[in-house]
Formats: C-alpha cells, structure tokens, sequence
C-alpha cells in the first residue's frame, strides 16, 4: 500500500535513530550482563555468575533498597506538594495569567541540572545559606548537620529538581475537570470539601500516577544528586553502576546492576500503570 | 407567604455589568415556570441564583419561606439539572443517581431500592451497571433528573436540559418532562430560549430581555395579549403596523394604515388606551385571505402576494397591502378546493379586529 509505504519512510530515520541509539546499547548492556571480566581479560561465556553476586552479596540489595526508598520518598514529596501548586494554577488564577504562571513553574529549567545540585550544596552546608541565616537570627545554636551529605539532602534536592515534571500533569488532568461536576457535586449536598474527595481527586489521579511515573522512574537512576550531596550514606543503585563501570573496571557486574535496576523500575511502573487503567475506567 | 419561591428586588452585578434588574418573582408550589428570554438575558443567572451558585448584590430569595442568604447550594432544598449533565465519568449510573444519597444515611438495601425507582421513573431501568460514558444524550439527560429527583427536592432547576438533543429527541422529552412533573408534583423552574419550548410545557412563563423580567403570564396569555412589542415579536410571529388611535363617541377606534378601521376594546392594550400614534399587533393567524366567490368579510382590505412558503398543512404569504410598504405575515390552513396563491396575485385580506393588540407610540414598523 501506498500509505503505508510512506508512513515508513517517514517514520524510518526516527526509527533507525531510536535502534542505533537505544535498542542496540541496551542490547549490548543485556549481553554483558551475562559475562564476566577479570581485571583486563574479559570472559564471554554466558553465564548467572553476576545475578548470582547481585542477589547474594547484601551491599547490592542493600543500594537498591535505598534507591527505591530514596526515590519514593521523593515521588510522594514532590507529588503532594505540586498537587496544590497545580491545583492553584488551574482553580484560582485568571485564564488569561495561566500560561505566565506555567511558565513560571519552568524557570528552574532555565539553569543546568548540576548546577542547580551544587547550588543546594551552597543553601544546606555546614557553613550555608540556611545555617548561616538561622544561626544569624538566633533561632539555632550550631550549624544544622542533618541536611547535607546524607539521605535528607538528597530527598531535598531531587523534589525541587523534579517540582515542575509533576506540577505540569497534574495541572493538565485538573484544567480538564468540568467545573459544571465540581458545582454538580454541591448541588447534591456536599461541602466544597467532600467534593474535593469524591469529584476532584478521583479525576486528577491519571495525572497523579502520570507524575508520580515521571518523577519515581528517573530518580531512580540519578547518580549526579547523591554523588554531590549524598554523603557515604546517600549513595544509590546508579552511583555503584558507574563504580563498577569505570572505577572496578567491572563492566559486566555493572550491566547486571543495571538491568537489574531495570527489572525493579519496569514492575513498579506496571504497577502505577495497572493502577491508571483503573481510574481511567470509564473515560474515554 | 404562600409562593414557595419568593424574590424580590433581586440584583446581580458581574462588574460593570448588570445582570439582574431589580427581579421579583413568585413560584407557586407544584408549578411548571419557565425563565424564558434570548441568550444574555439573565435567565440562567437568575436559576443560579435560585440554587446558590450566585450571591445577590441586592433583595432576597425565599424558598419555602425561608431566607436563602448565605446559604450554600449544598443547603438547599433545591436540584438541578445541568446544560451539560454533570455526570460524573468516573462512577456507573447508579454511582451518579446515590451520589446525593449518601448524607441521608439509608442502608444499601433502602438505597438501592431508591436509585431503582428513580431509574424506572426516568425510563433507564436495568442501567444502573452502565458506565457513564456509554450513554447517549439522551439517557445522559434521563441520569441527570434521576440524580437531582431521586432526592425529593422541593424544587427541579433545569438549565436548557433539551438544548443539546436533537430535534425529535427534544420533542419526545419535552412530552416525558411535562408527565414527570405531573407525576412527581415538584415545582419545575425551566431556563430556555425555545419559546415553542416554553409555550408547550409552562404553567406560566416569565420573558426576561436584558436582565429584567417583562410580563409573566400562562402561555395563552402571553401569546394572546403580550405586554410589550418585544414579548410579542419574541413569542410567535407576529405584525407590527403604524397607525392610530382615535377617540369616538363610542370609545376608541383604531386607524391603521392599509388596513381601515375597527372599534377598540379595553382589553387589547396593556396600558390604558390613549388617543394619538400607535402600533398594532397582529398575529398571522388573525389575518387570512377571502378567495374569489366568497362573501365581503365584515373587515378586509386589498393587497398583492410579495411571497409565500407553502409547508403542506399550511401556507404563510407575505402580503403587501395597497399604501403600505412593509408586507404583513398571514397563514392559511391549505383546505382542499381552496386555491395557494401564486407571488404577484391580487389578494383580499380579512382580518380579526378583536385580535390588535394596541402598543403605545409609533414605534418604526
């Protein structure tokens, strides 16, 4: 057919970017992943060896424990406190100034993820921003030590990072509630609170679980936030990836962390999916 | 205060613009009312205002004696019906018809009981499992009502419930909607724009134009002796032609150009008669032509045929009358062995003098 001809040819640069690109790294990572390496000779005959070191030796489960704990608590964060940000946005501010504010919700985009990092690694440290100001005010003896290089910074400065990835879902699914519902719901007797529970939140959760995929699957894997600010206990799965990779000189362990890191992600997000079908049920 | 719905002086600003005038207005209990007037009138701000959603900037509301201000819409004694439904997508039929069940603490067997009655009186039964989003218009409409009168309000607000159907469905819920409210006896206030609407279903009837109401009357009345030249240009068809009218030994007479002359009764003024210009109303059915080999009507005048629309059972003419440049509508039942007049035939029109309506001054028709 004709059409279909040229939907494959209009489709195939983008396609064969996305094998070259994606879909043969992450081959080779699989691959790898089932060999080993000593020092320099690496070995490629196929073989569990490295799942076996994962699942066994406890400081790997132990890292992906965290990583999942880290990045949970970051999700839940950074979801409840967008919901009122977007909740405001789309229920309180004048039509014609929404499109400002979203705008505003993206300016810390407009500086690099790194340095945003190193800039929380000014506000929190011992001698900071934060400690300094509280210490000049009066309202603490000695520097606060909790919030830098430790799981609490880390936890700080993923939730700003990914502030506006879930503000922007959740703004989306509340601009789509008809307000005749919400008026509906009051009508047959429920205060704008309880209309809140049964109208308003039931309709934004496909953008909840939409922000909390967003959120929870990078997160996951950033290696750059604990590294800078996590301290010896706020490292994560991906910090020991890159060890393995480029420090052990352990490529293959390294493939295995990461697929297994995959395999962890991809059962968590099916879940949320699964969960969205759910809520979706009865939409089109 | 025997009115179940009482307001008076009631205003409403949005801003600089004012979209209630100064209403007063009083529902009977077990009334079909309808707010009738073109879009941007005030009609749905005056529904909403009845059910809460909007506070007055002046006068009050009174439901079932009792002073509205300042309580909210989940307060009321009132549902509604909205343009759009309201359904809640994500809950089944029966979810949205228990959805205002909840609060009046009913064990699931009671509920049940009451979500299927209401479904069955609104033609749905055995769709309770349905999800909302599979229903038509229609039945999205019938959910709606189940879900405001499965509560037993004292009063049904309706906001353009039929707007969004297509025709022979309107019609077909226009007949559905009169017989529940028969059925149930709650006091019905419907908004719409669809004077034919209005006419078919009311008890009584209330033209709004530009915030303010302009005569509430029954359907017959308003069609029969509407108070002003806008009621009667907005309900129905209806001539507007210059003239006037004079005072004579006998009581007033009307003068009107094209047509002649004819004795006047008090009646057929909204305000006192009063000798000097006027202009006259006159509906098309109040007009009629006299064919060849009939006999002189007691008051008929000459003219010629500028246009016509035949649409089987009847045939509207525009007829120019000899001296007046604007042509008058009149419709004729289309009687086997009567002839359709052709554009361009002579035509002699009868017409019923005790049909004018009098408006004072001249006016520009």
């Amino acid at each position: 057919m004709k059409d279909s001809a040229r939907g494959l040819a209009l489709v195939s640069p983008t396609a064969l970017y996305a094998l070259a690109m994606l879909v043969a790294p992450m081959a080779a990572i699989v691959l790898f992943s089932f060999w080993t390496q000593d020092y320099l000779t690496l070995d490629t005959t196929l073989t569990f060896d490295n799942y076996r070191e994962a699942v066994t030796d406890p400081i790997y489960g132990q890292l992906m424990v965290r990583s999942l704990y880290i990045s949970g608590i970051v999700t839940a964060v950074t979801v409840v406190l967008a919901f009122p940000i977007a909740y405001y946005i789309s229920f309180h501010v004048a039509p014609e100034r929404k499109a400002l504010w979203i705008f505003l919700v993206t300016i810390p985009f407009w500086t690099s993820y790194l340095i945003r990092v190193f800039l929380w690694k000014v506000i929190l440290g011992f001698n900071g921003v934060l400690n300094t100001s509280l210490l000049g005010l009066g309202i603490i003896d000695a520097p606060l030590t909790f919030i830098l290089y430790n799981l609490n910074a880390v936890v700080i400065t993923l939730a700003h990072a990914f502030a506006p990835f879930a503000i922007l879902p959740i703004f989306v699914v509340l601009e789509r509630i008809d307000r005749s519902l919400l008026e509906a719901a009051q009508d047959l007797g429920e205060t704008a609170l309880t209309t809140f529970w049964r109208v308003t939140l039931p309709l934004a959760m496909p953008g909840v679980i939409a922000a909390v995929l967003i959120v929870f699957i990078p997160t996951v894997g950033d290696y750059i936030t604990p590294r800078l600010v996590g301290g010896p206990g706020g490292l994560m799965i991906a910090n020991m990836i890159q060890t393995q990779f480029l420090r052990l000189n352990n490529a293959p362990m390294g493939a295995t962390l990461a697929v297994l890191a995959m395999v962890c992600v991809t059962v968590i997000a099916l879940v949320f999916l699964w969960l969205n079908r759910r809520f979706l049920r009865g939409r089109n | 205060m025997s009115a179940l719905i009482a307001l008076s002086g009631a205003q409403k600003y949005f801003g600089a613009y004012h979209a209630l005038r100064d209403i007063d207005l009083e529902i009977g209990e077990g009334e079909f009312f309808s707010l009738l007037g073109p879009s941007g009138c005030g009609k749905t701000t005056l529904l909403r205002a009845i059910a809460g959603f909007e506070a007055l900037d002046g006068g009050s509301v009174h439901i079932d004696g009792h002073d509205m201000a300042g309580v909210p819409a989940n307060r009321r004694p009132t549902n509604m019906v909205f343009q759009s439904y309201a359904i809640f997508p994500h809950l089944s039929v029966a979810e949205n018809v228990a959805f205002g069940l909840r609060k009046r603490g009913l064990d699931a067997k009671t509920q049940a009981e009451k979500v299927g009655g209401a479904l069955e009186m609104v033609g749905l039964g055995g769709y309770g499992a349905r999800a909302a989003h599979a229903l038509s218009g229609g039945q999205r409409q019938r959910v709606a009502l189940a879900r405001a009168l499965v509560l037993e309000p004292k009063v049904l607000l309706l906001d353009e419930p039929l707007s969004a159907l297509d025709r022979k469905m309107r019609e077909q819920m226009q007949g559905e909607l009169r017989r529940l409210q028969r059925h149930v006896g709650i006091t019905f206030i419907l908004v719409t724009h669809d004077q034919e609407e209005a006419l078919i279903m009311s008890d009584r009837i209330a033209v709004m134009f530009d915030g303010g109401i302009t005569q509430i009357d029954s359907p017959e009345g308003l069609y029969r002796r509407p108070a002003s030249r806008e009621v009667g240009a907005f309900i129905g068809q209806m001539n507007f032609l210059s003239g006037q009218v004079r005072s004579g030994s006998e009581g007033f007479v009307a003068q009107i150009h094209g047509l002649g002359h004819a004795p006047l009764a008090a009646d057929q003024s909204a305000e006192p008669l009063v000798a000097g210009q006027a202009t006259f109303g006159m509906r098309p059915e109040s007009l009629s032509l006299v064919f060849d080999g009939q006999a002189r009507a007691a008051s008929e005048a000459a003219g010629r045929v500028a246009d016509r629309a035949y649409y089987g059972d009847m045939t509207y003419y525009e007829v120019a009358l000899d001296g007046v440049a604007e042509p008058v509508t009149l419709s004729m039942k289309n009687m086997v062995g009567q002839p359709v007049l052709s554009v361009g035939d002579a035509a002699r029109v009868a017409w019923d003098p005790r049909a004018l309506i009098v408006f004072s001054g001249a006016g520009d028709a």
